[in-house]
C-alpha cells in the first residue's frame, strides 16, 4: 500500500466524466464501481497507483476498493491482451458445442486460455454465462457479443482483428431513427 | 417467432426503431405514466397491480404488488432498483426488452417508483452487457430531455432521478440484497434477512428491487387495467410471461407464452421440436438452477408456476435448457457445478465449501476415479448444504445436482470402473482397515 499520496492523474475529460459521476450518486462511496469502470476503460486496467487516487478522491479504504476489484470478475489490476475472446462455457453453448470453439481459437492463437499472445493481441478465456443463450455458442470481445459461433466465423474474427478490420458484433445491430 | 396474438411484453421485438423516445410515444407510449400521475393515487395503482397478480418474473414469483405494499409510510428516502443482473444460465428475455424496448422499462420503472414514492431509480444492467449500458443510458437521457424523468414530472410535483448501473460480472449480483451491496459499491454479498430490503436496502432505507420483465408489464396493467391483464394465463400464474429457449430446437430464441400453456403444445407447435438429427432427452424449465425434468415428464406438465411445482420443478427465470439425447448428463452437471463453485460470495460456509466439493467429486467420477461412496457423498454434501445459508444460491446448486443424480444415476454410476475395486479403494473403506 502507498500512504505517499497519488501520482495517478486522469485526462480532463474523464475528470469530467468523474464529477458528473460522484454528483450522480448519493454517496462518495456508491460511486466506486462506476468510478472502477471510468478508470480501467481510459487505462485498460485498474493500477495501484488509480487505486490510491479513488481512495483518496472518495474516501473509501485502499482495502475496500482491492476487495471490490478482486470480488468482480471484470475488473483487472494488471495490463490486458488488447482483444479478450471470452467464450462462453457455460451449459447452454457447452450443449451447442462452445468445446470445439475454445480448442480451435486456442489452437488458432498457439496459447493456452488465459495465456495472452507473444504480441500483446489476444487472450482466450472460458467464462459463465453471458446471457445470449438461444444464440450460442457465443464470445464477448470488448463490450459486444459474437453469436452462433462457427470454426469459419472464428476464423473471419481474428482475422478482422490482426488486419484492423473488425467483424461488426451481432448485438452491434442497425438502428433506425 | 410465432403466435403474434401473445405478443404483448414482446410487441416491439421485431422492430428498429422503437428505442427512440418519439417512435415509443407514438406506439402509445408513456401514456401509462401520464395516466398514474394526473388519475390515479398510489394506492390504486399499487391495488391495480395486486389486483392483475403480476408476479416477479426474475425467479421467485412473488407477487409485485404485495412487495410494493411493504414500504413503511413514515419514511422519506425510498429507492427503487430494477434488477437488469440477467446471469441465471439459460436466460436471456431481460436483454431484449432492454435492447428492443427500453423505454417500455424506464415507463414501468417511473411508475413503479412513484407507487412506493421513491426517490432515486437504479437500473442494474449486468457488465457482460455493455452495449445496452449504452443504449439505455441514451433512453434515460431521452426520457429526461421529454420531462418523464427529472424534477417535476409532468407538471405532478414528483422529483425522481434515474441512474444506469453497470456490473461487473458476479451472479450473486441478482440476488436483491446483492444488488444492493453492489449498488453502495461494496462486494456484491448478500445481507441476512430480515431486516428486509423493503424496510432497511440501500444506504439502509427502504428499497423495492423488481425484475426487468415485471417492471415492463406495469404500463400495460395500468392503460388496459387488471382485468385485461388477466386474460391471458391462469387464476394464480396471471398474464404472459418470456420464455428464453436455448438448446438444439428448430426455433431457440425468445417466446411469449400465455402461462398455463402445456409444455408439449409449446415444444412441437411453438419451438418446431428438436432440430435434424437430434432427440429430446431433458428440460430444464426454468434456468440452470431448477430441478431437471426428464423429456417424459416435460410432456405432462404445464408451463406456470403452480403445475411446475407440482412436477418437482420450479417456473424460475423462463429460461428453458432443452438437453439433446447426445449429452452426457454428468459432463453437464459437471459445466453447472463449475459455475456454482466459481460464483459462490464466499460469504456461508456450506455453500463456499460444499460448492467446491460437488465440483471436486463431479471431477473425479469423470476421470474414472469415482466410487460408489462419492455418490452417497454427494447427496451428503448438499445436505449441509440446502436451505442454510444467507441467500439461494446453495440451493441452486443443490437442485440440479440431485435431480440430475436421482434421474440420470445410471449414467452416474457407469463411470466407476470397477464397484469392488472402487469400494476396496475408497476412504471410508481404509479407515475400517487400519
Amino acid at each position: 500500500m502507498n500512504d505517499a499520496g497519488s501520482v495517478f492523474t486522469l485526462s480532463p475529460e474523464s475528470v469530467a466524466e468523474f464529477d458528473k459521476i460522484v454528483e450522480r450518486y448519493p454517496t462518495k462511496a456508491s460511486a466506486l464501481m462506476p468510478v472502477l469502470w471510468l478508470i480501467q476503460d481510459s487505462a485498460g486496467f485498474i493500477s495501484d497507483d488509480a487505486v490510491v487516487w479513488i481512495s483518496e478522491k472518495l474516501e473509501v479504504t485502499q482495502a475496500r476498493i482491492r476487495e471490490v476489484i478482486s470480488f468482480y470478475f471484470m475488473y483487472r489490476d494488471t495490463p490486458q491482451a488488447k482483444y479478450k475472446l471470452q467464450v462462453c462455457h457455460n451449459i447452454s453453448c457447452h450443449i451447442m458445442k462452445s468445446r470445439s470453439i475454445m480448442t480451435h481459437i486456442e489452437k488458432q492463437l498457439g496459447v493456452k486460455p488465459g495465456v495472452q499472445t507473444g504480441d500483446g493481441m489476444f487472450v482466450l478465456e472460458g467464462v459463465e454465462c453471458l446471457g445470449a443463450c438461444g444464440m450460442g455458442p457465443v464470445m464477448q470481445v470488448g463490450s459486444h457479443l459474437y453469436e452462433e459461433l462457427t470454426i469459419e466465423k472464428v476464423d473471419a474474427i481474428i482475422e478482422g482483428f490482426r488486419s484492423d478490420q473488425p467483424v461488426t458484433p451481432d448485438t452491434d445491430r442497425k438502428l433506425e431513427g | 417467432m410465432t403466435n403474434n396474438q401473445y405478443k404483448i411484453l414482446s410487441r416491439r421485438f421485431d422492430r428498429n426503431d422503437a428505442h427512440n423516445i418519439s417512435v415509443y410515444e407514438a406506439d402509445g407510449g408513456y401514456v401509462g405514466l401520464k395516466k398514474v400521475l394526473s388519475h390515479m393515487s398510489r394506492e390504486q395503482v399499487i391495488a391495480e397491480v395486486k389486483e392483475s397478480g403480476l408476479r416477479g418474473r426474475g425467479g421467485a414469483g412473488f407477487p409485485a404488488g404485495v412487495k410494493w405494499g411493504f414500504v413503511p409510510e413514515d419514511v422519506e428516502d425510498i429507492y427503487f432498483m430494477v434488477n437488469a443482473d440477467e446471469s441465471e444460465p439459460g436466460t436471456f428475455k431481460d436483454r431484449f426488452l432492454l435492447d428492443y424496448d427500453p423505454h417500455m422499462v424506464i415507463e414501468g420503472s417511473i411508475i413503479s417508483s412513484w407507487a412506493v414514492r421513491a426517490k432515486l431509480c437504479v437500473i442494474y444492467i449486468r457488465g457482460e452487457f455493455g452495449w445496452l449500458v449504452d443504449r439505455v443510458q441514451a433512453a434515460v437521457d431521452q426520457a429526461y430531455a421529454a420531462g418523464y424523468l427529472g424534477e417535476n414530472i409532468q407538471g405532478s410535483g414528483y422529483t425522481l432521478n434515474m441512474i444506469v448501473h453497470k456490473g461487473a460480472g458476479a451472479y450473486i449480483c441478482g440476488e436483491e440484497t446483492g444488488l444492493i451491496n453492489s449498488v453502495e459499491g461494496r462486494k456484491g454479498q448478500p445481507r441476512l434477512k430480515p431486516p428486509f430490503p423493503a424496510v432497511c436496502g440501500f444506504l439502509d432505507k427502504p428499497t423495492i428491487v423488481n425484475n426487468v420483465e415485471t417492471v415492463a408489464s406495469v404500463p400495460d396493467i395500468i392503460i388496459d387495467g387488471a382485468s385485461e391483464y388477466r386474460k391471458h394465463g391462469t387464476e394464480k400464474s396471471a398474464g404472459t410471461k418470456l420464455f428464453s429457449v436455448s438448446g438444439p430446437v428448430k426455433n431457440p430464441g425468445i417466446h411469449e407464452i400465455p402461462l398455463g400453456l402445456p409444455f408439449n403444445e409449446f415444444f412441437h407447435e411453438w419451438l418446431g421440436g428438436m432440430a435434424d438429427g437430434e432427440e429430446l432427452k431433458a428440460v430444464i424449465m426454468g434456468g440452470s438452477s431448477v430441478p431437471v425434468l426428464t423429456a417424459e415428464e416435460a410432456m405432462e406438465t404445464n408451463l406456470d408456476y403452480e403445475s411446475l411445482a407440482e412436477a418437482g420443478t420450479m417456473l424460475g427465470s423462463g429460461g428453458m435448457i432443452i438437453i439433446p439425447e447426445r449429452c452426457d448428463m454428468v459432463e453437464l452437471i459437471q459445466v453447472l457445478m463449475h459455475f456454482y463453485w466459481d460464483e459462490s460470495c464466499g460469504q456461508c460456509t456450506p455453500c463456499r465449501e460444499g460448492t467446491g466439493w460437488l465440483h471436486r467429486i463431479v471431477k473425479k467420477l469423470r476421470k474414472g476415479e469415482g466410487t460408489l461412496e462419492d455418490l452417497d457423498l454427494i447427496e451428503n454434501v448438499c445436505e449441509g448444504m440446502a436451505g442454510l445459508t444467507i441467500c439461494p444460491l446453495s440451493d441452486a446448486a443443490v437442485m440440479p445436482i440431485i435431480s440430475f443424480l436421482e434421474k440420470y444415476r445410471p449414467e452416474f454410476e457407469a463411470l466407476i470402473q470397477n464397484e469392488k475395486e472402487s469400494i476396496s479403494s475408497s476412504r471410508w473403506a481404509r479407515e475400517i482397515r487400519s
